[in-house]
């Protein structure tokens, strides 16, 4: 970025041209736009929507069965009838909807409290060190969370180390728990960090004036906070759903079990594409869904 | 206040529980990586910096941070230039469509990376593009400029417009106009934007698995594939006690730039 104060060194002929142009533009807003749109509009509607686009056709497309490569604008409806052929897809789409919920469910309990004091009951400065504290492990990179929880998990890991002579046997790496607290793990901070900032907005006059009308901590709780904290809830909801819905190296890397992402990947690899295509449409749906409901319930504006 | 004491109490603990939640397998990962044995046993059998060394001369490793390093920046600029103009589109003009442009322009981030990584693999495979740096980079991009334009955006709103109609009135042209008035005023969300848009490129990986064909690891890449290589883990075990450390910068710098954002715009 040029600095603001450096005389600008230019071309004789240059600042005339800039200006008429400048002066040209200045009553042309529908023109201005049209410049300022363009470039992102063109790059999104090229690079996103224009591949989904070509994925939603994929998943319309026929595969040959010999070479497994696509064939354009052969249509067929293969890719949807393999889907429903076998109930396995249908077993891995509800197994991986309820780790979603579940894992959404699990962080909202855990970050309700951690929130609540940040907000009301720290100090200022503790305030900010726990809102840097909640951020550290937010910033870490994903995987070295992942690979943190593999070498705890794994046989002759740290959990192991501790549950032997207790007499309890170690979940190993294969357990679908597994997946459920290293994904509830990832998402807690983005849960934490909305209803943070969700309750810090909650007057404290109006709990006062729920105490003074003779509501108990827990009817205030109940009546007042939840209600206005809401909103904050479902915005971390929807980091914590998406990214669950969409997760397929967790699961991977700490359980054996298979979950969309997984079926859409392996078969991106693997050759059967409009299978992956076809089957991407289901976290499209949901996640579409999910947002319309968000955005009803007010979440947009807590995000 | 309204909290009875036995609740602050209650808060107080469960706090540092979930603290601790949050800590304990980041603590217990940098204990691994001084740890001389190549099994990752718990407890460590002593104290080393061996495995530092063998990660500097890692020449596979290297090349992944170098990667990671081109494609963040270029996804970052990219990223910079068409998020601030989309967000000084919406944000400055009125004109038909502007909500659902605004609503579209959040899809990329709100969508699971599993769908954008499909789609993005679906379509270069069916146009024939080869998978490389430019791949990663154009898959970074599509979230990266959402990022961006958020940051902008939400500073654009709380921007007065009277300095830059008092531009405009002492006879600055439009182009001097921004330069002059317009940018100084969005730099701090440019840094910061750009700082998150970097930084997600760095750690991006569901994406990155479909874009970037066989050729090319970034360094998220090269931890899935050495992870699943027991010879490998104790260089991973350094790489990763450094990237939980870096993530210090961006947090850092958030906070730095967001006081002296409340500073230059007022009270949020």
């Amino acid at each position: 970025m040029s600095s603001p104060a450096a005389p600008d060194p230019a071309p004789p002929g240059r600042p005339g041209a800039v200006r008429r142009l400048s002066a040209w533009l200045h009553p042309r807003r529908r023109l201005q736009l049209g410049f300022l749109l363009s470039g992102p509009l063109g790059w999104l509607t090229i690079a996103y929507f224009g591949s989904l686009a070509i994925l939603l056709l994929n998943a319309f497309w026929a595969k040959d069965a010999f070479t497994g490569r696509v064939e354009p604008f052969a249509w067929s409806l293969d890719a949807f009838k393999d889907l429903l052929a076998s109930d396995v897809y249908t077993v891995i789409g509800l197994r991986t909807l309820g780790m979603a919920a579940l894992v959404t469910v699990t962080d909202a309990i855990l970050a309700f409290p951690i929130a609540y004091y940040m907000a009301r009951i720290a100090s200022p400065r503790v305030r900010n060190l726990l809102v840097i504290a909640v951020l550290m492990p937010l910033w870490a990179a994903y995987l070295v969370k992942v690979y943190a929880w593999r070498t705890i998990l794994q046989g002759g890991g740290v959990l192991e180390w501790a549950l032997t002579p207790l007499g309890i046997e170690a979940p190993g790496l294969d357990e679908l728990a597994n997946t459920w607290v290293v994904l509830s793990y990832l998402w807690l901070p983005y849960m934490i960090l909305p209803i943070y900032a969700g309750l810090e907005r909650i007057p404290g006059s109006l709990l006062e004036a729920s105490a003074d009308l003779g509501g108990r901590a827990g009817t205030t709780f109940r009546r007042v906070i939840l209600p206005l904290v809401f909103p904050a809830l479902v915005a971390g909801s929807i980091f914590t759903f998406s990214l669950t819905l969409g997760d397929y190296i967790t699961p991977d890397l700490v359980s054996d079990a298979k979950f969309i992402g997984n079926v859409i990947y392996d078969n991106s690899s693997l050759g059967n594409l409009p299978l992956a295509a076809a089957y991407s449409l289901a976290p499209i749906v949901i996640m579409t869904v999910y947002l319309l409901v968000a955005r009803r319930l007010g979440a947009f504006e807590s995000l | 206040m309204t909290e009875s004491r036995a609740t602050r109490i209650a808060l107080r603990i469960a706090t540092a529980l979930v603290l601790s939640f949050l800590y304990l397998p980041l603590i217990i990962l940098a204990i691994y990586a001084f740890n001389p044995s190549r099994l990752q046993a718990w407890p460590p059998t002593g104290f080393t910096l061996h495995w530092f060394g063998e990660a500097l001369s890692n020449p596979a490793l290297i090349r992944a941070v170098v990667n990671s390093l081109l494609v963040g920046t270029f996804a970052t600029i990219v990223a910079l230039v068409l998020g601030t103009l989309a967000a000084l589109a919406v944000q400055r003009h009125a004109f038909f469509g502007r909500q659902a442009i605004s609503f579209l322009l959040v899809l990329p981030i709100a969508l699971p990376g599993v769908v954008t990584g499909i789609a993005l693999r679906t379509s270069f495979v069916t146009l024939g593009i080869d998978f490389g740096l430019l791949t990663i980079v154009i898959g970074h991009a599509t979230f990266c400029v959402v990022i961006v334009y958020n940051n902008v955006i939400a500073r654009l709103r709380r921007l007065p417009r009277s300095p830059e109609e008092a531009s405009a009135d002492l006879g600055a042209d439009a182009f001097t106009t921004f330069r002059r008035v317009t940018l100084p005023g969005m730099r701090t969300a440019l840094l910061s934007g750009g700082l998150l848009a970097f930084a997600l490129s760095f750690d991006e990986i569901i994406v990155t698995n479909f874009t970037a064909g066989a050729g090319t690891q970034t360094i998220p890449m090269w931890i899935l594939t050495a992870i699943q290589r027991p010879t490998e883990l104790p260089v991973v075990n350094v790489v990763a006690l450094v990237l939980v450390l870096a993530s210090v910068i961006p947090v850092y710098l958030a906070s730095k730039v967001s006081s002296e954002g409340a500073i230059a715009g007022g009270r949020g």
